[in-house]
């Protein structure tokens, strides 16, 4: 499948087009070093390609991944002990704050529909680029700023934001937290809220409009389907963050009172506008990376995707009804209708519960084999599941009661986020990182990657459960020794660190990966979709020529003609003429 | 329990049958009323306590809403653990029985519409009963004992407490009484910060109110929780079944001393309850001394303020 080579600069299968490359995008290949224009750093700064911009927003959203995670590593040391003053509180609410905010704003979000989306969707729905690339160009020099801006706010006086990232007024207002760190991180939400509006409106540009000839609708990989409602919900959540933010904005600086008692405001509405936009972002962080595992377990499995059409029903309705359950995260504040967010929120169940059987309808009969990507999605299916089973429960307003701010939701979230963004987001990146750079990563230590972050992923949130059924609320610096708690916390921490340790293999096989690489061919995984048909990486506009597309992996079609008899809901009509129209035109 | 039946051979067992084989001699037939007695007590209590309502790790509640709560997230819990353990184990047999052993080309098919009919509508059933059990145990959770039947020409049934809460403390009155207890963190964590002394066996009725920024009102053992929202007057009853005393904290970051937010619920008797009441206006902690206006305004937050209040010395029930 692959082979290894001696020079580092020469990334091509010795023989185009091995066993499984079927390498029909080695003409494309050729096309990539016609690219004309500047070259080195003078390219990146003025690049308009969505593959330069995707890599930039994979790398930054990773610094910011990392830069998180070593924050909760010191969270997790403080927490080992009770009493312990390793940081002290005004710290300790800095790094949970900051924990929290990198890794939903600049990484989660970012990361899959700045980075993977804005890679992967144009080569997968067959289009040269995104629809606006100069307007995609902005979306990411607005994130870096927006990013470069919240990480920052740490060396400002009065340190960074330290009321969780949520920001519940009257907290967050200039008596209660007066520090330019809030300013800070009130800029930097609109600076990458207006990139994931610009990215958004791309997206589902790029999908109306860009197909390639052939690509119906219902011949969308569901990736790039993912993509499309994500980018639809961000069209519908982050207005409102960002009218939010001005609001709480101008609260703290040019005298309004609209989320102050004293002025006759309501801190409640914050909340509200807030969850109107953070309950649909909780599903535009989520829905990429379903997308991601949905495109992956088909290539492991050798089948076609089970129940595709209920896989986009059910991506629509969970779009649907994110828009409708915010108020689930103000069961406590006693100011909302408890049964219709409650029932909503029930709802979203069985959506995610049809991807769950689809999902186990595509491995259903297949021959599974469990490459690192793979294997990351199997971690994403049971961590998502535990996450997901106890989301179930916070749906039930006195069960929320009970556990509402406590580790039980911390367990909950992380077990549902790490889920998503951590499991199917590296599944993502070992299954495409042969894609963007042409060379593959090593099996071996992406499996040991895999198995010690699998490992302390359960060991660090099962025993959170427990501390939130015991009392421990969540964003406590320190607990009392006869809380009870010190056990459960300290194997936590054990699971937090084996967590940070599974990282070392991440970057030791990507060093490898460049010191001596192992080139990938076009498809190394017998992968579908389009994005395997050309070169790896893609040429500057992607394609030099298209197969026919006839369902939703046209690249599998071409690569196993004689087993595209079984496809059901393929276009029948037209097969026997596809002998005459094997190839068409690339979009130009 | 299954010892009498089948006679395993524990020693507990044994003695168990001796006494129930031998009832001619009166103090065997004493013990085997004894235990016939106690497992007409304990089997109801074991079988619909411990296996019908699982504790999964919390508390069995003690109020009466909190046990109404520990039921439904015992069910809910234990509906989860058969729905995802049953997904789990579906999922773990189809990656064993499906792994890749040879290269031959699988079948390609792509549905299947009355299995997936079928793993749509299951859900909705399902969700549908868990709805059903929720609203029925929100409405006994949330339900108050309305104003009109709390005045009584016997007095109040009800005992009517408001906490405030402040950054970083709490203050409970007691209006009819004329009682008030308070303390923040300048206390320190010994004794869990301020008491809130409650009688059990009757109903208490805590109006929550904030005088500064969220705050959440949290007892674990109540398995409760409530916002204290400026500007917003939360009216919650609890109706605590045995003496106790129960830990509390705030739940809802509220700004630098939020992790030493604490405070706690002791439960007494009523009577124990009316004399603890005595002796604390004995001791000066009365409301005079604390006047607070009838209306939920807010002071004006101040900085300046709290920061005295940290800097004071250790301030004492009713100081502040």
């Amino acid at each position: 499948m692959t082979t290894t080579i001696e020079s580092p600069d020469l990334i091509e299968p010795e023989e185009p087009g091995g066993p499984d490359g079927h390498g029909h995008g080695e003409l494309a290949h050729e096309e990539a070093h016609e690219h004309h224009g500047p070259h080195g750093i003078l390219n990146w700064l003025t690049s308009t390609d969505h593959k330069v911009i995707g890599k930039s927003y994979m790398i930054t959203a990773l610094v910011t991944f990392f830069l998180s995670g070593a924050m909760a590593l010191v969270i997790r040391a403080q927490l080992a002990n009770p009493t312990s003053s390793l940081v002290n509180f005004q710290t300790y609410n800095e790094l949970f704050t900051m924990h929290g905010s990198l890794m939903l704003y600049l990484f989660a979000g970012p990361f899959a529909f700045g980075g993977l989306a804005n890679y992967i969707v144009p080569l997968q729905v067959g289009a040269p680029d995104m629809a606006y690339p100069r307007l995609n160009a902005l979306s990411y020099w607005l994130y870096l700023g927006g990013a470069s801006m919240m990480t920052l706010s740490f060396v400002v006086a009065g340190g960074a934001a330290s009321f969780g990232w949520v920001a519940y007024a009257p907290l967050s207002n200039s008596i209660n937290s007066p520090g330019a760190g809030t300013d800070m991180w009130l800029m930097s939400l609109g600076l990458t809220g207006f990139s994931a509006i610009f990215t958004g409106v791309n997206l589902v540009a790029t999908i109306f409009y860009l197909r390639a000839p052939g690509m119906t609708m219902f011949r969308v990989p569901i990736f790039s389907w993912n993509m499309l409602v994500t980018g639809i919900l961000i069209l519908i959540a982050f207005p409102v963050l960002f009218g939010a933010v001005v609001m709480l904005f101008c609260d703290r600086h040019f005298g309004t009172h609209i989320f102050s008692v004293q002025g006759g405001g309501v801190p409640v509405l914050w909340q509200h506008l807030f969850w109107f936009f953070g309950h649909p972002e909780v599903y535009i962080l989520a829905l990429p990376y379903f997308g991601i595992v949905t495109d992956i377990i088909p290539v492991f499995s050798r089948k076609p995707l089970f129940g595709y059409r209920g896989m986009v029903f059910a991506t629509l309705s969970i779009a649907a009804l994110s828009t409708g359950v915010w108020a689930h995260h103000m069961f406590t504040t006693g100011v909302v209708l408890l049964p219709f967010f409650s029932l909503l929120s029930y709802l979203i169940a069985v959506p995610t519960g049809i991807k769950f059987f689809n999902w186990i309808g595509t491995m259903w009969g297949g021959q599974v084999s469990f490459q690192t990507p793979m294997l990351f999605s199997m971690g994403f299916l049971f961590a998502f599941l535990m996450g997901g089973v106890t989301g179930v429960l916070l749906a039930s307003p006195p069960v929320d009661f009970m556990t509402h701010d406590t580790y039980f939701v911390v367990a909950h979230f992380h077990q549902v986020l790490i889920g998503t963004t951590v499991f199917a987001g590296f599944a993502g990146f070992y299954f495409w990182y042969p894609k963007m750079f042409g060379r593959m990563l090593s099996e071996r230590l992406g499996k040991l990657h895999f198995w010690f972050l699998f490992l302390g992923f359960w060991i660090t949130f099962m025993p959170q459960y427990l501390l939130g059924l015991k009392g421990m609320p969540r964003r406590i610096a320190d607990y009392l020794t006869t809380n009870g708690w010190t056990g459960l916390n300290q194997l936590s921490t054990v699971g937090a660190f084996i967590i940070g340790f599974s990282f070392l293999f991440f970057f030791v096989n990507l060093v490898s990966s460049w010191r001596k690489p192992v080139a990938a061919g076009d498809n190394p995984w017998d992968g579908g979709a389009l994005e395997w048909f050309t070169s790896s990486p893609p040429p500057h506009h992607n394609f030099t020529h298209l197969p026919p597309i006839r369902s939703e992996r046209p690249t599998w079609d071409y690569n196993h003609p004689e087993h595209r008899k079984d496809e059901s809901h393929g276009d029948k009509r037209h097969r026997e003429h596809e002998k005459e129209t094997e190839t068409v035109g690339a979009s130009s | 329990m299954n010892a009498f039946t089948n006679g395993s051979p524990t020693p507990l067992s044994d003695r168990d049958r001796t006494a129930a084989d031998t009832p001619e001699t009166p103090a065997a037939g004493r013990r085997w009323k004894r235990w016939a007695a106690g497992l007409a007590v304990a089997a109801p209590l074991v079988l619909g306590g411990c296996n019908f309502y699982p504790s999964y790790g919390a508390s069995r509640g003690s109020t009466t809403q909190g046990q109404d709560t520990f039921k439904l997230y015992s069910g809910m819990m234990t509906t989860g653990i058969i729905v995802g353990g049953l997904t789990g184990l579906l999922i773990l047999y189809t990656i064993l029985r499906y792994k890749r052993r040879s290269e031959t080309m699988p079948k390609q098919f792509h549905e299947s519409i009355p299995i997936e009919i079928l793993y749509t509508g299951i859900p909705v059933l399902i969700v549908a009963a868990l709805f059903f059990f929720t609203v029925i145990t929100e409405n006994k959770v949330d339900a108050t004992v309305p104003f009109a039947a709390k005045v009584t020409s016997t007095g109040s049934p009800v005992v009517d407490v408001k906490v405030t809460a402040f950054q970083w403390g709490w203050r409970f009155d007691y209006p009819n009484d004329n009682v008030s207890v308070s303390g923040d963190v300048t206390n320190g964590p010994q004794n869990h910060g301020p008491q809130m002394v409650l009688p059990y066996g009757q109903t208490v009725q805590v109006t929550l109110v904030s005088n500064d920024v969220i705050h959440g009102f949290y007892v674990r053992d109540f398995n409760f929780s409530r916002y204290a929202l400026p500007g917003v007057v939360n009216v919650f009853d609890l109706n605590i079944v045995r003496a106790g005393f129960y830990p509390g904290q705030c739940t809802q970051i509220c700004g630098l001393y939020h992790s030493e937010m604490l405070f706690s619920v002791r439960a007494v008797s009523p009577a124990q309850y009316q004399s603890w009441l005595q002796s604390e206006v004995a001791s000066g902690h009365t409301m005079k001394r604390t006047p607070e206006p009838a209306t939920n305004t807010p002071p004006p937050y101040d900085h300046v303020t709290h920061s005295n209040a940290l800097a004071a010395p250790a301030s004492k029930k009713g100081s502040l």
